[in-house]
This record gives structure tokens, sequence and C-alpha cells, in this order.
């Protein structure tokens, strides 16, 4: 029996009904990781140990009845951004390199508590600044349907552990598109809840105003389950949202009869894969066939998400990132002469090119003379954002379009040219910025055989809708599997 | 000098607010424990970690800003100020720029030239930073955490004084204010209250500021003026010498008497502000505000009047015993014991204030309780001992805050009243100075002072002196 071709949710049944045992999944993960590894480098760490010891007292609880969960003993592969205590958590930065954090990240305890088991750390773009998982100190991950390409990022390792069927499911954490994209990519299902439903607590912060963790996995149903496991509020984070609303589970009705689906005519334009282009709307159509109001309309400001985004984004990060100056943990320069020299060659040293980009654009729209032109009018930018969606979601209950404009890119082709990756994120950094719930979800491949996402969004804290749409629609399909987990 | 000058001076005073535990996490304010002890990943800036705002920083922030007559921003904001130093773990301090809780405010002092209000600028809340300790002998500098994320309030007054004697006496209102709302306890010598001094001059007359600089590390009141007094004449020097005051930041050294350039305008950083996103904006209702105006304690001023209407002190003595809320609070617990109110107050004036000053004490440091002051009140009331004892048995409250009942039982010091043994006694101080009672008997009355005198030592202190007097009299 394929263990990992199972969904979470299956797997956890299998479990929980004693046909198998939390230690006999966690073997099969190891496995899996071990043969495939070498081809897509989903993984920083592994945690062999740890996971084995842990499915142990896992089993026994589940046995003795204590842990009754949908994911006890479910293995989880998290994101390196994610503190996980005594398990070594670098963000993709050799600036973490020897991180051990001496806590966990509320949502990883939140998944603990409901009985999860920690196969290990994924790969991802360093700080989770990147859309194709190639920025990380530690490597590229490649993507499981084809190894020539990206996973797309920055949870790249994420999405790759997942559709390679190294692990039955995963968390990410999604600052402008970074659950969604690469689970577009690499053919599986992320979400992307409101801000403030899953604390951030323990979440190395990347932007803050934007930063959201969620669920990947193989369809809508684990998604659903995932996010009401990993939810809470969490006295630790002042953003985070005390919600009565979080059965997301029973969201999972196939139907979708009387609702109103909005595609913003800007997300058909220019720059948009044709192909892409196609698989989108003909998702859009078996819902129309299913009894949805699907239509077209203008979402307006589009093409401002892009800038707003990379100006805030890139200035709560050169603040978040202060942090990292060789003093406390992490990587110091080996010698120096002074403190600041020792900051200057700690942080030059510490930080790859894409991070230092960002730290030095956030510092410029941050600084006097330049704050107004930059960083106040993307706060405005942003409002103003935010109402165009409010308009929007006056008429409609979901906002349908692509996830991205293409499939994966080559790996390499990407990191010539900054601007063009930031463009790639056109579809995503909105959500963000409004801080609304997003989903993505395979609706077929292209020529190369590269999976296509189709991205869903909801109103804030309207969850359940996109849950329910994405899960009539999934049901007029059937999951595929990639090469590499076939293998 | 051919020129009259101007002073023109604003203040910044940081305040350690007396919450139990930091501004942004649930570590302990308590100081003097080893370093790193009071820290967790949040104070020490850990990955991950985020703020969460202390409710009890935000009460203390308003109480002050109310008392000092402030408008209240109703949705304040908490802001990034970035800096790199490691005594900040996060490289940026959490503070408020854009809307400070408190706005537009002012107090009154009262100098020798009569009232004047200051204006208050704004109040704000922020986190202190951590201790540098350097170890010259080693090249290595070691941090201490402890005191990093200790909520303060930073008080930034108008540039509304214009001498020394303004600024002691705005800072002493302020301390009062404070130390009467139990917000902090204002000691400049611990630094729980720290005062940045900015200063310029110009011309009496002068519309215009001259150029101002800022004073930092100023570390009492006295220091305060003596640093007030240099910075004019260093300013009004350079003027006169036809050269320009730059604006820069100086350090006190008050040793030295100096202050030394730190650093000008043109290095001064850019700290980057911008609004804090880990933190919710700190939303303040109407209902809120009404609870704390009604639950303020009596402050100062109404203290004093009352004192001068309810106990019928004069306004000397009410001014004194309402210049510090400890000994406010040790006069009125200590009147309510013994319901006698003038004589705790001359206890407080009288021999308090000379033992404060003989120890160099302030009154914030008495240790004694009301009851210990109380229980002597009564004993010397009822005669059980009489006023030198007294003035003995005080010192031993003052110092060790003994019980005086069984101090005076345990060394013996109460007064005689038996009149046999007295008589006795002062038999034989007449014996023993024939040539003072010749005096006394010649009309010099000064004799009379020296018998009882000899009479109190012969008794140790212990007699009645009205009773000695009257013996003595009546046996000559």
């Amino acid at each position: 029996m394929k263990l990992l071709s199972l969904t979470a949710v299956a797997l956890g049944t299998k479990i929980r009904n004693g046909e198998v045992t939390a230690k006999e999944a966690v073997l099969a993960s190891l496995e899996a990781i071990e043969a495939k590894e070498e081809q897509i480098h989903s993984f920083v760490t592994v945690d062999r140990e740890g996971a084995l010891k842990r499915a142990g007292e896992v089993q026994k609880k589940i046995e003795a009845g204590t842990l009754t969960g949908p994911l006890a003993g479910v293995p989880v592969a998290v994101k390196d951004n994610l503190c996980t205590q005594g398990m070594l958590t670098t963000c993709g930065s050799k600036m973490l390199y020897n991180f051990i954090p001496t806590y966990t990240a509320e949502a990883v305890q939140n998944l603990e508590r409901a009985g999860a088991i920690i196969l290990g750390k994924t790969n991802m773009d360093e700080f989770a600044m990147g859309s194709t998982t190639e920025t990380s100190a530690y490597g590229a991950t490649r993507n499981p349907w084809n190894t020539e390409y990206v996973p797309g990022g920055s949870s790249g390792g994420s999405c790759a552990a997942v559709a390679a069927e190294e692990a039955p499911y995963a968390l990410g954490s999604d600052t402008g598109g970074s659950i969604r994209q690469p689970s577009a990519f690499c053919g599986v299902t992320g979400i992307k809840p409101t801000y403030g439903t899953v604390s951030r607590y323990g979440l190395v912060a990347y932007a803050s105003s934007l930063d959201q963790i969620g669920p990947i996995a193989k369809d809508v149903t684990d998604c659903a389950v995932i996010l009401e496991a990993i939810t809470s509020h969490d006295q630790k984070d002042s953003t985070s949202i005390q919600r009565t609303d979080v059965d997301f589970s029973t969201a999972l009705v196939d139907d979708v009869k009387g609702m109103k689906i909005g595609i913003p005519r800007d997300y058909l334009g220019e720059g948009l894969d044709a192909e892409v282009r196609q698989a989108v709307l003909a998702a859009a159509k078996k819902l129309e066939e299913k009894g949805a109001l699907v239509e077209e309309f203008d979402l307006s400001l589009t093409e401002y998400a892009i800038p707003a985004y990379y100006v805030i984004a890139a200035a709560e990060a050169s603040s978040n990132l202060e942090r990292f100056d060789g003093v406390k943990y992490g990587y110091r320069t080996k010698a120096y002469e002074g403190l600041h020299n020792m900051y200057k060659k700690s942080r030059s040293e510490g930080f790859g090119a894409e991070v230092k980009r960002r730290i030095m654009l956030g510092s410029f729209v941050l600084s006097s003379g330049y704050y107004d032109a930059y960083y106040l009018k993307a706060l405005r930018t942003r409002a103003m954002i935010r109402q165009a969606f409010d308009k929007a979601f006056a008429e409609y209950d979901v906002i349908l379009g692509p996830a991205a404009p293409t499939t994966a890119p080559r790996l390499g082709d990407s990191l010539s040219d900054p601007l063009k990756m930031y463009l790639g994120d056109i579809y995503t950094v909105s959500v963000n910025l409004a801080g609304l719930p997003g989903v993505s979800l395979p609706c077929g491949l292209d020529q190369k055989g590269l999976p296509i996402g189709l991205q869903m969004i909801g109103d804030c804290f309207q969850e359940k809708k996109i849950i329910r749409a994405a899960y009539a629609y999934e049901q007029t399909r059937t999951y595929q599997r990639s090469p590499l987990a076939e293998q | 000098m051919s020129k009259e000058y101007e002073t023109v001076i604003g203040l910044e005073v940081h305040v350690e607010l007396a919450t139990k535990t930091k501004i942004f996490c649930s570590c302990s304010t308590a100081f003097g424990s080893m370093p790193n002890t009071h820290t967790c990943p949040v104070c020490t800036g850990m990955p991950g970690s985020l703020p969460v705002l202390n409710k009890k920083v935000v009460e203390y922030a308003l109480a002050v800003g109310l008392a000092a007559g402030c408008k209240i921003n109703q949705c304040s904001k908490f802001d990034r100020k970035n800096y790199f130093y490691p005594d900040n773990p996060q490289n940026y301090q959490i503070s408020q720029l854009y809307l400070p809780i408190c706005y537009e405010g002012g107090i009154e002092i009262e100098t020798e030239s009569g009232k004047k209000t200051i204006g208050i600028h704004e109040i704000h809340m922020e986190e202190d930073a951590g201790k540098l300790i350097h170890d010259d002998g080693e090249e290595v500098s070691f941090v201490d955490y402890n005191r990093s994320g200790v909520p303060l309030i930073e008080i930034v007054s108008e540039p509304d004084m214009r001498s020394a004697e303004e600024v002691i006496a705005y800072l002493e209102k302020l301390r009062m204010i404070i130390q009467y709302l139990g917000a902090s306890d204002c000691k400049m010598q611990e630094g729980s209250m720290r005062a940045d001094v900015n200063l310029s001059v110009r011309e009496k007359g002068a519309e215009a500021f001259g150029t101002r600089t800022e004073m930092k590390n100023i570390g009492s009141f006295k220091a305060v003026a003596r640093a007030i007094e240099a910075e004019t004449a260093r300013q009004i020097d350079l003027i006169e010498a036809g050269k320009q005051v730059i604006q820069e930041t100086r350090r006190w050294n008050d040793e030295q008497g100096y202050s030394y350039a730190m650093r000008s305008k043109e290095d001064a950083q850019d700290y980057r502000y911008f609004p804090e996103p880990d933190l919710v904006p700190v939303v303040i209702s109407d209902a809120y505000i009404q609870r704390l105006r009604d639950s303020q304690p009596e402050l100062r001023d109404e203290k004093l009047a009352r004192y001068i209407s309810e106990f019928e002190l004069p306004e000397y003595d009410a001014k004194i015993l309402t210049s510090s809320k400890k000994l406010a609070d040790l006069f009125e617990a200590a009147a309510k014991l013994c319901g006698r109110a003038k004589k705790v107050s001359n206890w407080l004036m009288g021999e308090t204030m000379r033992l404060l000053r003989e120890r160099g004490m302030d009154p914030e440091d008495l240790a004694f309780s009301p009851e210990n002051l109380a229980r002597l009140i009564a004993l010397t009331e009822a005669g059980t001992i009489n006023g030198t004892v007294a003035k003995e048995v005080f010192e031993q409250i003052f110092d060790k805050n003994i019980d005086p009942k069984q101090y005076v039982e345990a060394h013996g010091l109460k007064t005689v009243h038996d009149e046999d043994a007295l008589r006795s006694v002062i038999a034989r101080v007449i014996e023993d100075n024939p040539k003072s009672v010749e005096d006394y008997r010649g009309g010099k009355e000064k004799a009379m002072g020296f018998l009882v005198g000899q009479t109190m030592k012969a008794m140790k202190g212990k007699a009645n002196p009205g009773l000695v007097n009257q013996i003595l009299k009546e046996m000559l």
C-alpha cells in the first residue's frame, strides 16, 4: 500500500482505525525523502530520530484514546521559517545556519496538539523573499513535475514535498503569494487565510502586516481540516483575531448553485499565458455548469498592486531583518575590527543578493525625504486596493482567476531578471495587501506537462465560501500525481 | 558682556513606569537581578517573537497625561525607530512618533518670580534598551537585557523655560505628579527619571530662537542646574566671540562641569520611523478616560489645600509635607492613628527633616512606619517619656523603625514621677552645688537652669522637667 498517495485525512483515518501505525506513516515518509531528496531537495533539515520517537508517543495516545483528531499520527513538513524548539530553523539563510529556537511557533504547536509529527523543515527562498526557492542558501528545490523547472516560492520546499509525496501535507507562509504560487506550480492545493486567522508567533517575520501561515496539501478537504487545526486566537500575537467561524470543514459541500463568482477582466489581460487563461476559463465554465453565476468585471488598480506590495513588504522587511546582526545568534563574520565592521561584514556575508536588494529598497523608501513619496503613497494605494475589493465583494461571493500568469519557469531563468520575477506575483499580492483569504488549486496541465493553478479569493473571514467553491470545482476532476510522486 | 541674553529651555524627560512587568512581554521589571535573568524571546529580539502591549503602561501614561492637562489621542499608534546598537536587541526601538498617546498639555510651576505654565508638547510610550558593560581589559563588551523592554514614557515640554530655577521647578512638579499617581518612583540617581535639556540663547527681546543643543547624561536635579548654567555660558561666549552655536547633542560631565559634543545634526541618524506592524492601534474609549479621571488619586495641589483647611496647618508646613508623596502618606497615616496632626507635622517638619539632611537622604527613602511615630507621640502625650528622651527614641525609629514602647521599656527610659525619689536626688544636687544655690538666692535666675540640668543629668534625663522645677524652687 502506498501510504503517501493518500491524502492527510485519509491517512489519518487509517491510523485511527488501526490499519496503519503512526510509525509506519513516518517511516514511509522518511523512506520517500531518502529516495527523492537528491532529485528535488525539498528539505533543509530532516529529523529522522525525533520524528520516530514522536511517532511512538503519538501512537500510544491514539491507542489510549486521548488523541482522536483527523491529523493524529500524520507526518507533516514545516517551512523553515517557522520556529521549532530544539530543531534548526534557518529561513533558507546562511544568517541562521546554526539557529535552534527555544520555542515553537504557535501554529506548529497547535498541530502538535492535534497529534502531528514533524518530519523536518522545508527549503524556501531566503527569508521568504523570492518566487522560485532558488534564493535559498542551501541550494534550489526542484519541481517534482520536471526537475529542470522551479517549484515556485517561497514555500517551494513545502509544495514540492507534498507534490513528490515525501510528506502527506505541509505548512507554508504567504506574504505575497508564497503558498498559492508554488502550490500552482507543483499541482497541489494551498490556502492563505484571512490576515489574523493563524497566529504569527514563531513565524520569522518577512513583512509583518502581510505574512500569514497556511496549509499545503493534495486537496481542499485536507487544507480545510489543517486550517481548522492551526487556527487559534493567540494572546502572544496582537494581530491575532478571535474568530468563532473556524469550522472550515463544514464548508466542504459540493454545491455552488446561485453562488456569484466574478472574474476580474484585468486578470485575463496582457502577460497571461494563453494555456493558463484557457484552463482558468474552463474551470469557471465547470462552476457555471454546477449552477454558479459567473461573470467578468473590472476590479481596477491591479497594476498598482505590485509596486505597492514591493514598497510595503521591503520597508517592513528592512526593519524586521535588522535583528540579524551577528551579536546574539546566527552568523557572525570571522574577522572584524570594532562593532560597525562586525555588523557590516556579518550582514554582507550572511545575507544573499535578493535579501540585500529588498533591505536596501526598504531602507530607501523609509528614509526621510522619501517616506511620503514611496511608503505613505504605497499605504494609500493599499487602502484603495482594499476598497476596490470591498466593492467587488458587495457583488460577488468569490473572485476567480489564475494564481500565476504562467506555469513554472526553468531553473535559473528568473534570477537574472528580478523585475520579471516580481511581476509574476501580480495575481497574488493584492490579496495580502487587502488581508483576504485565497486558495490555489490545480486546474490542469500545460503542454509541457506542468501544472496550472486556479486561484479563488474571498472577502475577509469568508474562507468558507472559497473552500466551498474550490471543493465543488475539485469534484469535477481527479487529482493528478507528479511523475516524482509515482516513482 | 554688553548685550543681555535670554536662555530658552525645553526638556525631554524619560520616566520608567512602575509596572511589575515589561511593556511588551511578561518579564519582571525588578532591578538588581543577575544579568539576563529577566528575559524572554520577546525582550531579547529572537526571530519570530512578537510584542504584546502591557495595558498598565497605557493606564499610567494616560494618568500622567490627564494630570498634566493633556489631550488624549483616542486612537494612538506605535512606530519603530530603527538604529543599530547592541543594547537594542531588535535594532529598532518600539516608540511613538506619529500618534503619541497624549499631546498639548501644560503644568503650572511656581518660582520666586511667580506662577507660570510650562507647555507639554506630547507624552509618548516606548521601551527601554538593555545595558552594555564594557570590559576594557578584555576588549569585550557584555550586554544585560534585564532592562530591555522596561516601559518608559517620554514627556516632551515646549521650549517654555527661561532659567535653571524654572527647569528645577518644572522637574519637581512633574516628579510630584508622577509620584502621586504611583506611576513611577522618579529617582534620578537610579535612572528611573532622566532629563535631556534642549537649550538655546537669544538676545533679550529677540523673536527667533537661537540654535539649540541637546544635553544628555544628567544625573540629578543639581546637575541639571549646573549643566544649564554651563551651557548658557558656553553659548553666550560663542556668540560674543562672533562664532556659531552648532546644533548638536552634547554629553554632560558633572564632575568636570563641562559638556562634550557627541554628534552634530549633520551626522544625526535617519531613524526611518514607520508604523509598528506587529501592534494594533491603542483605542481608548471615553468611558475609560472617565473611569481613570474618577479614580485619579488626590494630587498635590488638592492635598495642600486640604491640609491647610482640615488639619489647620500653616501653608509652609503643608507645602513641605505635600512636597513628597511618601511624606504626605506618612503624615496622614500617623495623624489618623494618633489624632494629633499638628504633633505629627512637628516630628516630620523638625526631626525628620534634620535627620534626612544629616544622612543625605530623600523623603522617598524614609523607612519607618506611621504606627511607630504614632506610638511615640502617644508616649510623650501621656508623659511616659519627656521631650529629650523622645528625640533619642525618634532617632531609633528613623534609623531602625523600632517599636518605641518596647524600646522605652527595654532601656528604662520612662520619666520618673516619684516625688520622694526626686526630692532625694535634688537634695544631693543642692548640696553638691553651693555656688549655684548662692547665685540663685542672690537673684540670678540663670542658676536655676543649671540646677535643673544637673538634676536631669543625675536622673539620666528621665525626670519630668516641670516637676523638677517645682520641687527645686520649693526646696531652695
